[in-house]
């Protein structure tokens, strides 16, 4: 099951060339405005026609400009969830819901229309007209009148974007559990990172129109070299780990494999297994284990690799356990604690530092 | 309402509502299918078609019925066609009448239903794609119902103009009690004749109020379909 693209396609003085594969799970398109993200989503959904290009979906040709094929966007089978959800002002919740139903081949199984409703919690909004629904619950209707399309792949161009920070994290996990149980590839446009990071199992870099880099999103996001592209301060490196145990003081422990991380109260059952972001300006490095500290994780590391760029700061990525970290240093301290590669040292996370958002259910294995 | 109106003038409304209605009803198909042209289509002659289908409203309407006269009479190319492949004879028949209302309110009812077309968010009709809606289901299911009101819209006035419509009818299928007197030629006949003031006066004051009606019918229907889109 995956998704493979190539596109060209030229406007104006922009030229858009991309090619990735998009395999079953979250795939992000992550860029800034105009780096040419929408229009590949486009072409995918074959609402715009590349000049040339290749788009392949579970072995099936949509799109070979070389042969002259294109199929048009009904004949595709790709769910697209848009960022302002284009949910039929005419037809109600249930008769958005119902619209792919009515398309031969399109028409999915009683039981799914029920286990759709259930996952996206949309059961009391079924006889209300789209205008009268926030605009969270437009985008779980428009998730849903996707999923029950009969897709084969999903798209979701900047669903979240036009959303506030409370509704963004009220559709986040219904997000989370499509990811681990849709067993179609996502393609999923964003400029916002921290929703990448806590959705994305592979990540494609654009910049300019062209793809920068493109893999999976852990290996990506915990490489010091791309921090500049995805942004100084939105950089971080994701550490997998499990839900060990809540503390009556409100804390809970999640154990990574380079040790426990107590993390303000995760909404989550012990056992479960999490993707935790630890933005790289938020770690401190010591040389020795600190002692008389207040920061609660300390988690020993070894420098794996030191970037410089232009600026005072350096890009420190750690490894700690088997898993990867970015750490965000000036260069003063950086060479101060003459951190090389090779260096030992102790990576340290304030609790409090890792806000809520950034820690997101991951497939329970 | 017999008692009202003498039978002559009750034949005259008679006859103005089935010419409207007819006029009306079919030109709605083409009256959609050209609005969608110009409002949608990218063709060569799309200036061409918007020039012809707005001349009634600029040319005396007297122009239009003596053109429909040489085009639709007995020995005009298209009136010879039909009355010797179909039988029908449109000249000084009460569908010639019709044929001249549906022509000089189309322009009206385009419009109408032209400015709801451009008011359409075409990205609906993208998402409607994605979701397996072929193009003709798309329009169908999607464009259709939204443009409701504004087809509702040119229907109405497409037919208050084929109710007062006088100069293209006269000059096209004449003045024939029964056949072809419509209100407003029943109007002008009786203002003609001597007495015939208060006969005028009474079809006057029945136009008035088939116009509000018509008016106060297309504001609720409007509303209606409105709220049933979700427009307000």
């Amino acid at each position: 099951m995956s998704l493979s693209v190539a596109i060209r396609h030229s406007f104006g003085n922009v030229t858009v060339d991309a090619a990735f594969d998009a395999p079953e799970g979250v795939t992000a398109l992550f860029g800034r405005s105009g780096a040419g993200k929408t229009t590949v989503a486009n072409a995918v959904a074959g609402l715009l026609r590349p000049q040339s290009g290749r788009i392949v979906l579970q072995g099936r040709v949509l799109l070979d400009s070389g042969r002259g094929v294109n199929l048009p966007p009904h004949h595709r089978r790709i769910g697209y969830v848009f960022q302002e959800g284009r949910l039929f002002p005419h037809l109600s919740v249930r008769g958005n819901l119902a619209y792919p139903g009515r398309f031969a081949g399109r028409r999915p199984p009683a039981a799914e229309f029920d286990r759709v409703v259930g996952m996206l919690g949309i059961g009391d909004l079924l006889d209300r007209q789209p205008q009268r629904l926030s605009g969270g619950e437009k985008q779980r209707v428009a998730i849903g009148r996707a999923l029950l399309s009969a897709p084969e792949a999903l798209l979701m161009d900047e669903p979240l974007a036009a959303l506030d920070a409370a509704r963004k994290e009220e559709i986040l996990p219904y997000l989370e559990a499509l990811r681990d149980e849709a067993r179609i590839p996502i393609l999923y446009v964003s400029h916002a990172m921290d929703e990448v990071a806590r959705l994305a199992t592979t990540l494609v870099l654009m910049s300019g129109g062209r793809v920068l880099r493109a893999g999976p999103a852990a290996e990506l996001l915990a490489d010091p070299e791309l921090a500049p592209m995805i942004g100084l301060r939105d950089a971080g490196a994701l550490l997998s780990g499990r839900l060990t145990r809540h503390h009556p003081d409100g804390l809970s422990e999640v154990a990574v494999s380079g040790g426990p991380l107590f993390l303000p109260h995760v909404a989550a059952d012990p056992g479960t297994a999490l993707r935790i972001r630890i933005e790289a300006q938020d770690i401190i490095l010591s040389r020795n284990r600190p002692e008389g500290l207040s920061a609660l994780n300390i988690l020993p590391a070894t420098v794996t690799a030191v970037h410089s760029g232009e600026g005072p700061g350096v890009m420190i990525q750690l490894r700690t356990g088997d898993e990867m970290l970015l750490a965000r240093l000036t260069r003063r301290s950086a060479e101060a604690l003459a951190l090389v590669p090779g260096t030992p040292c102790h990576a340290v996370v304030k609790s409090v530092a890792v806000a809520r958002g950034n820690v997101g259910r991951a497939k329970n294995d | 309402m017999t008692g009202l109106l003498g039978p002559e003038e009750w034949q005259a409304v008679a006859l103005s509502l089935r010419v409207a209605f007819w006029a009306t009803l079919l030109s709605l198909p083409p009256g959609i299918a050209v609005a969608v042209a110009l409002a949608r289509g990218r063709f060569p002659g799309r200036q061409l078609l918007n020039v012809l289908v707005h001349l009634p409203l600029v040319l005396p309407p007297v122009v239009t019925g003596y053109l429909l006269l040489l085009t639709f009479g007995r020995r005009g190319p298209a009136g010879a066609f039909l009355a010797d492949t179909f039988g029908i004879v449109l000249a000084f028949r009460w569908t010639g009448a019709a044929l001249a209302a549906a022509i000089m309110g189309f322009p009206l009812m385009v419009r109408a239903i032209r400015l709801a077309v451009e008011a359409v968010d075409s990205r609906l009709e993208e998402a409607s794609a994605t979701l397996g809606a072929s193009p003709l289901r798309v329009f169908l299911t999607v464009t259709l119902p939204l443009i409701l009101p504004g087809v509702l819209a040119g229907a109405i006035l497409s037919f208050a103009k084929a109710m007062g419509e006088f100069g293209a009818t006269i000059t096209f299928v004449s003045n024939i009690p029964g056949e072809t007197q419509t209100l407003p030629s029943a109007i002008y006949a009786f203002l003609q004749v001597p007495g015939g003031e208060s006969a005028a006066l009474r079809l006057v004051l029945i136009s008035i109020a088939i116009a509000m009606l018509a008016l106060v019918a297309s504001e609720y229907l409007s509303r209606a379909v409105a709220r049933r889109i979700g427009a307000v």
